[in-house]
């Protein structure tokens, strides 16, 4: 008899019928540290009682009595539906003695596993096959850990082969990898070497009687460089932090014609003295907004979520890195020019007077979002 | 080359709070991940439930049928009863497992272009479980136009497009439906997509008549029609019309998971929360009626309040770890009643009702919008409610809040 009047019912009542269980998952952790592989499977009693039927005496009652009777067998089929191969080859997998323990929806019978393959793999491939013939909705749910990385993914007939790259993602590597960015950043973000060059300029200089004149020694200027540069560096940690770790956010646009802005600012102020005491304020100043900046470039590459603060500090360190090689080839040649006319008129006044209008146009382009310059 | 560090907040902020999210989902399912393996101590000992195949004989049938279905697995009619029965059996139990055998059942057809009738229309079924209404459709579009007289495709036809909150094409599919059905059942599906469209109180006087007119229709059909008048009735405010509709559906004495949380809500609302708990005190395992037991249990200030509560947040950390999202409405109400997460949930009710509008999906978007104080987020329940004419006095009083917020 056709019952179609009881789909009318349950589906004019909400469709979504009432879920007492979740529909079939297994779990499966495989862990791979000091050159050894070793898993665990999770596999629901129901599910086997389904496909190779555990209820012995058909009570309904699925007992410990009645699973541990069959427990080689529920290893056989569940390793008949698992494959892993390590770069290629496949790995032999041993089922250890199973125990139980208790998900959501009920019990489920835990099978610890030993995996041998030819060497430590750098590519692990999984094919799970699990129920895909009884329940084509039943899903694997994978926790590969391995290197201090952890993977998930969801294992079943849509995607039944699935591969994971396990090569050394060692956290020096990770933290050498952001520092590179860093110098790279620096090196590339011309408005940030700009701003730097313009605070270190006068450096070399000393404001009085209403005009530029050389400093004596070396050493008062290498202590205004060093006040300046550990200001700026300062800053932008700061908000490079509380930006990366999702503190504060401000909308980029905002961010990126701020720092066009303090490059003018800072330029101008080398022609025409405002600040000449305490250039290290400034530095400090515009430092916070070059941080929001850095913090965008390192949003871009991507954090790794076990290690965020790796990132960072690398990423920072690789900025001050950059600056460093800048100051230092910077220093000595100003320090050596700074007598001359040729420093004092071309390069400071002349100089800032290009770096001005370069950064004067960044700012139209960045608040009004246009493209002036071809590069 | 110098621009290159332009753009893109939105990203720096959810990636920095990716791990954060991660670490609260490992929270929400810790308890369970916890829980150490271990040798149960005697061979005895019960360690779970599936149906008794010896007590039963519906579990001996279907395990007959299905014994006959393996010797013939390309057999277009075991095929399809086979996949009926599973689909029937998940709605008795409440276990989706049922769904996935249905699906192995129909596998020679799964992808199939063009599978026989009966095929698609199961398949159609399977799929809506899925929540691919438009895949189910398709199926039943293309089954009605080949047999202009299947009952079964025209009900899910008018369901779909009901949950879609397409009123005119439920009723062509009641009216195709009326020549092949009772005149309770005919009456029913009309009245259940009238009553959303400015027509509630002549629809829940016809449902009520034709109620009275067919004393001797079964009672799974009874049922079902009295939990419609009485879902019609709550939403006109008639509240001691719906609660005889509600008990007498419930005194017809079957087992009706959706029955029992529409009553339990309809307390919930009349501050009747002590009563769910007596209602529902056996229903723990079903998730629906879990939320239900556990919003009463805050409700009540009953100290069983904090453990249901966990065992939900389980539930839904297992479906989302699956990737399954056919629980949003559910767990919307959860995230926002239970965790007093309102962004969280309104995120979750926003998501849902792109894909259902019922007035329990429109609800509890329009419930997070307020309580996360953000009263446009509510913008498309809000156009639903006023484009259909829909009844009722609970809708109407959070669209009246939201429109003061704004």
């Amino acid at each position: 008899m056709m019952r179609w009047w009881i789909a009318l019912a349950l589906a004019l009542a909400g469709l979504a019928p009432a879920q007492a269980h979740k529909p079939s998952d297994s779990y499966l952790a495989i862990t791979v540290a000091d050159d050894k592989l070793s898993g665990q499977w999770d596999i629901a009693l129901r599910d086997l009682d389904f496909a190779i039927g555990l209820d012995a005496d058909g009570n309904g009652e699925i007992t410990w009595g009645e699973v541990r009777a069959k427990h080689s067998e529920i290893a056989a089929y569940a390793l008949a539906r698992l494959a892993v191969r390590g770069d290629g080859a496949a790995c032999a997998i041993e089922p250890g003695p199973q125990q139980i323990d208790d998900h959501t929806d009920g019990a489920y019978t835990v099978l610890p596993l030993t995996l041998r393959c030819a060497k430590t793999p750098t590519q692990l491939s999984i094919d799970y096959t699990l129920f895909a013939d009884i329940d084509p909705q039943h899903r694997g749910l994978l926790n590969l850990q391995a290197l201090g990385l952890t993977r998930t993914a969801v294992l079943g007939p849509q995607a039944p082969t699935q591969t994971f790259e396990l090569k050394s993602v060692s956290l020096w590597n990770q933290f050498v990898d952001y520092a590179r960015e860093g110098v790279w950043h620096i090196w590339i973000g011309f408005d940030h070497i700009l701003f730097l060059l313009c605070l270190l300029l006068p450096a070399v200089l000393v404001w009085r009687s209403r005009r530029w004149q050389p400093v004596e020694t070396f050493r008062d200027a290498f202590v205004g460089v060093f006040k300046i540069v550990t200001a700026f560096t300062v800053a932008h940690s700061i908000t490079l932090s509380l930006a990366t770790l999702g503190f504060v956010s401000l909308p980029s646009r905002w961010v990126e014609s701020a720092i066009a802005a303090s490059v003018v600012l800072a330029a101008l102020n080398n022609v025409w003295p405002v600040f000449h005491g305490r250039r290290w304020t400034v530095a400090f100043a515009f430092g916070l907004i070059h941080g929001f900046g850095f913090a965008s470039v390192l949003a871009d590459l991507g954090l790794p979520r076990e290690a965020l603060a790796l990132a960072l500090v690398g990423f920072n360190l690789g900025v001050e890195a950059g600056q460093l090689a800048i100051v230092a080839v910077f220093l000595p040649l100003a320090f050596a020019l700074r007598r001359s006319g040729f420093y004092r008129r071309a390069v400071m006044v002349g100089g800032s007077l290009l770096i001005a209008a370069l950064a004067a146009t960044w700012l139209v382009e960045r608040v009004f979002e246009v493209k002036l310059l071809g590069f | 080359m110098f621009r290159l560090s332009l753009r893109r907040c939105p990203r720096l902020e959810f990636s920095a709070l990716a791990p954060i999210w991660v670490f609260s989902l490992s929270l929400a399912i810790g308890p369970q991940a916890a829980a150490a393996p271990r040798v149960p101590a005697s061979d005895t000992q019960v360690l779970d439930r599936v149906p008794a195949r010896a007590a039963d004989p519906r579990v001996r049938d279907l395990q007959a049928l299905r014994a006959a279905w393996r010797a013939a697995p390309r057999d277009v009619d075991l095929s399809v009863r086979l996949a009926r029965r599973y689909v029937e059996q998940a709605a008795a139990e409440g276990d989706p497992r049922y769904i996935g055998y249905a699906q192995a059942a129909l596998t020679p057809w799964w992808t199939a272009t063009a599978p026989p009738v009966a095929v698609r229309v199961q398949r159609a079924v399977l799929y809506q479980y899925g929540h691919q209404f438009s895949e189910a459709l398709a199926d039943l579009d293309a089954a009605v136009l080949a047999e202009p007289t299947n009952a079964e495709a025209w009900s899910w036809q008018a369901a779909i497009h009901m949950v879609r909150a397409d009123y005119a094409a439920a009723l062509r599919a009641c009216s195709a439906l009326a020549p092949l059905t009772s005149a309770l059942l005919a009456t029913a599906c009309k009245a259940s997509a009238d009553s959303l469209t400015g027509q509630a109180g002549p629809a829940a006087a016809a449902l009520a008549a034709a109620l009275e007119a067919a004393p001797a229709a079964g009672p799974e059909e009874r049922l079902w029609a009295l939990t419609r008048l009485a879902e019609i009735r709550e939403r006109r405010g008639e509240g001691a019309l719906a609660e005889r509709a509600f008990r007498q559906a419930l005194a017809l004495g079957l087992d009706d998971v959706y029955l029992q949380a529409a009553y339990a809500d309809f307390l919930l609302d009349s501050a009747r929360a002590r009563e769910v708990l007596t209602l529902l005190k056996d229903g723990a395992r079903a998730d629906v009626l879990l939320l239900r037991l556990a919003l009463a249990a805050k409700a009540a200030g009953d100290s069983r309040a904090d453990g249901w509560a966990r065992d939900l947040a389980a539930r839904f950390a297992a479906a989302r770890a699956r990737g399954d999202t056919t629980h949003e409405k559910e767990e919307a109400r959860f995230v926002m009643a239970l965790q007093g997460d309102a962004p969280r949930a309104l995120a979750l009710a926003r998501s849902n009702f792109a894909v259902q509008r019922e007035p329990a999906d429109a609800r509890i978007l329009m419930e997070a919008a307020l309580a996360a104080r953000q009263p446009e987020a509510a913008g498309p329940a809000r156009e639903w409610l006023q484009a259909q004419g829909v009844e009722s006095v609970v809708l109407q009083a959070l669209a009246g809040k939201l429109g003061a917020t704004k």
